[in-house]
């Protein structure tokens, strides 16, 4: 899988770069800079590609400018965004063209290798990747929101793994209930929040996450 | 007038129809004729008060009892208060208090005695009171006073009653003149029916100018504010800084200390108990992610990495989504503010967010972030139970020590029962759109010329000095009321007095835009 990589601190990259290819991943380019990546992610075209938010030249948001541009020229080209802090508003603006392949993490999620390369494959797929975090803050802004209030606490805890992106059987894995209990849960979830439900798992967790969204609007 | 319109449609209609600003104007010119009256009857009653403060400054100054000055100007400064005020509710003009604030109180020597200058005191009371004389004296605000407390009843007080004089000097004419006198009557009438509606603010202006600050006077009071809210941001940031390195200190700083232990301990033990060892760095790396978590919460509280990477509105945007209000935000900003600034108005917005999401009870809040001129100002409401205090909220009152670091101010409207509308301004932060014209035209600078120059003539010969010579019946000479008929002769001299002061006033008033025209390019 051909990966383009941007960060700007050389440790991290260098650290992201053995990772990646550790799991198999053959990165394409590492850049540094926000043009060099805007450059790189429209002429290699990858499978997928790890951005940094904060890039020199101006160490504001380039590189998120940077992947909007490139998504907005290649639709759906997936990109997963690595911050030191996530916020709302950068999460909606990733999502907004409703097309997934969306992944927006924590730094720290890097530590677990594991679960990194886990987010990483499932943008690639077309899927999206939700830091817990940003998950959090969508459902405490939802505090208010009446369907949501009338979920049962087992149904958030579903509904904050699906937002997040993950498929059933990682739901199951991860709450240590059957395949079944899972998909009803889910069927409930969408019943009570008044969604068509899906079979596709990507479609399903966008609808989720631009429900969640649109109550704040 | 304005509960008419508070339907707005017909209200302006009502508002044109000629009857209406016919019956306005009519309020208008008997208001000003009334308060007028007021005015001059104010001035009348300022007689004896007059007498005795200039009788203490002679006293003072001609025979050295010293002792009576302090409290004739207190009784003056009292008195001018109530003018003062009396102006500017009639006038609608600003007049602020010019004097400077008063000496602190003398503070003894280790040894327990009091110095004054090259004297010592047992007691604070001489070295008090010779600081408070000095600073009655010094003062050039005082000195003004007694002018204003002089001249006020041949002026100011006359200036009050214009109207109703030539209303009144008509009807004499129209009633007693031989013919064709009664002709002018009306002229005189109606010229002082015109008249009055501008009386006040020339009331207000004539005020301002001896009982309002001077220029320097000003820029003495900018200068101590300065100083204060320089030493309130100084201190701020020192304690700032002080919780940023406590913050460190006890949470990143020790968690990294024990990391190294754990991961030193894992070392060892990786050849002899390698799944302890595991478990050990595994422990390790969830500890890092806590001092991650930390930093990112300490971060946010210096400088919130949004703010530094899209700016105020963005920044507001995302505080809103966090929020777990509805809060509806409107940017019209199309320039970024000094981050310093920016990072002031952001906490303030934090500040208040917080504070409507836990006391008020509201649900829904606008932001609203513009600009006005070269300021910036944030509106920020919301639909709660009001009753917010910024005397009592010790947030609020950080809030406005923070943005008087730049000029900024906080006001806060909270009725019992709300809505509470809090607005920040804080001034010439960002690049203004019009500047003031640069320079002055020449027109004015020569009126300001003749003004200055020649203001001396009606006031000293024509109208001070010929007022003392028509009181002791001197011969004519020179002066040109003493040649008029009797009540005549009078009005011309204090005419000539109102004249002069005229003069020198508007010439001063131009005299301080010249020297602002001449200063404004420089800053921008």
């Amino acid at each position: 899988m051909r990966v383009v990589l941007a960060e700007d601190l050389y440790l991290l990259r260098e650290g992201l770069v053995h990772l990646l290819q550790a799991h198999g991943f053959t990165v394409v380019a590492a850049v540094e800079t926000g043009p060099e990546l805007l450059r790189a992610l429209v002429e290699e075209r990858p499978d997928v590609s790890i951005v940094d938010v904060r890039l020199p030249p101006t160490f504001t948001d380039e590189g998120l400018q940077a992947a909007l541009e490139a998504r907005r020229r290649i639709p759906g080209l997936p990109v997963c965004v690595l911050s030191q802090h996530v916020e709302q508003l950068y999460a909606r603006e990733l999502l907004a063209d409703g097309s997934g392949g969306v992944g927006y993490l924590l730094k720290d999620r890097v530590f677990d290798a594991a679960q990194f390369v886990d987010a990483l494959r499932r943008v690639a797929a077309g899927g999206t990747a939700m830091d817990p975090e940003v998950i959090a803050k969508l459902l405490a802004g939802n505090a208010r929101n009446e369907p949501l209030a009338r979920l049962t606490p087992r149904e958030r805890e579903v509904l904050a793994l699906m937002a997040e992106g993950r498929s059933n059987a990682a739901i199951c894995q991860q709450l240590y209930l059957s395949e079944s209990a899972v998909g009803k849960h889910v069927a409930n979830i969408f019943t009570k929040l008044g969604l068509m439900p899906s079979d596709d798992d990507n479609r399903r967790v966008l609808a989720v996450l631009a429900y969640l969204n649109a109550q704040r609007s | 007038m304005d509960e008419k319109a508070s339907t707005p449609r017909s209200g302006q209609n009502l508002a044109n129809r000629p009857a209406v600003r016919l019956a306005r104007w009519c309020g208008k010119v008997v208001s000003a004729i009334g308060n007028g009256l007021a005015m001059f009857a104010l001035g009348i009653v300022q007689l004896p008060i007059t007498a005795v403060v200039m009788l203490a400054v002679v006293l003072t100054y001609g025979f050295g009892l010293v002792f009576l000055f302090p409290p004739a100007i207190l009784l003056s400064r009292r008195w001018l208060a109530i003018a003062r005020r009396r102006a500017e509710a009639w006038s609608g003009v600003r007049i602020e208090d010019p004097y400077q604030p008063p000496p602190p109180p003398p503070v003894p020597q280790p040894d327990g005695w009091y110095r004054e200058g090259r004297t010592l005191y047992r007691s604070p009371r001489f070295p008090a009171w010779s600081r408070r004389l000095n600073w009655l004296t010094k003062d050039p605000a005082t000195w003004r006073d007694l002018v204003w407390l002089v001249l006020h009843p041949i002026t100011g007080a006359l200036i009050a009653v214009l109207p109703l004089l030539l209303i009144g000097y008509g009807a004499h004419l129209a009633v007693t003149g031989a013919w064709p006198v009664p002709l002018a009557g009306p002229v005189f009438a109606a010229a002082g029916l015109v008249a009055a509606p501008y009386v006040p603010r020339l009331y207000g202006l004539w005020t301002r100018a001896l009982l309002g600050p001077t220029e320097r006077a000003r820029l003495a009071r900018q200068v101590s504010h300065l100083a204060r809210t320089r030493t309130e941001a100084v201190d701020a940031q020192a304690a700032e800084l002080r919780r940023i390195e406590r913050d460190l200190h006890d949470g990143a700083q020790a968690r990294l200390v024990a990391m190294g232990m754990t991961l030193g301990a894992a070392e060892r033990l990786v050849d002899t108990d390698p799944a302890a060892a595991k478990a050990l760095i595994a422990k390790t790396r969830e500890a890092s992610a806590d001092v991650l978590a930390e930093l990112r919460r300490l971060v946010r509280g210096i400088y919130p990495p949004v703010l530094a990477e899209r700016g105020l509105g963005d920044a507001v945007r995302a505080l809103a989504l966090d929020c777990p209000l509805k809060v509806t935000v409107e940017v019209d900003l199309p320039d970024r503010p000094p981050p310093p600034v920016e990072a002031a108005a952001y906490f303030a917005v934090s500040e208040l967010l917080t504070n409507a999401a836990r006391h008020s009870g509201a649900r829904e809040v606008t932001i609203d972030i513009g600009r006005r001129g070269g300021d910036l100002r944030i509106t920020v409401t919301d639909d709660g139970v009001g009753g917010a205090d910024p005397a009592r909220g010790s947030g609020l009152r950080g809030l406005e020590r923070r943005i008087a670091a730049f000029d900024g101010v906080l006001a806060v409207h909270s009725p019992p029962g709300g809505p509470t509308v809090a607005v920040i301004e804080i001034p010439r932060v960002l690049p203004a759109g019009e500047r003031p014209k640069a320079t002055m035209p020449r027109r004015k600078v020569v009126l300001m010329g003749l003004c200055m120059g020649f203001s001396w003539l009606p006031l000293f010969p024509q109208g001070i000095v010929a007022l003392i010579m028509k009181v002791i019946d001197a011969p004519r000479s020179w002066f040109l009321a003493l040649y008029l008929p009797d009540p005549l002769s009078w009005i011309t001299a204090i005419a000539f007095i109102n004249l002069g002061v005229a003069m020198l006033v508007y010439g001063r008033y131009l005299a301080a835009e010249y020297e602002r025209s001449k200063s404004s390019p420089a800053c921008s």
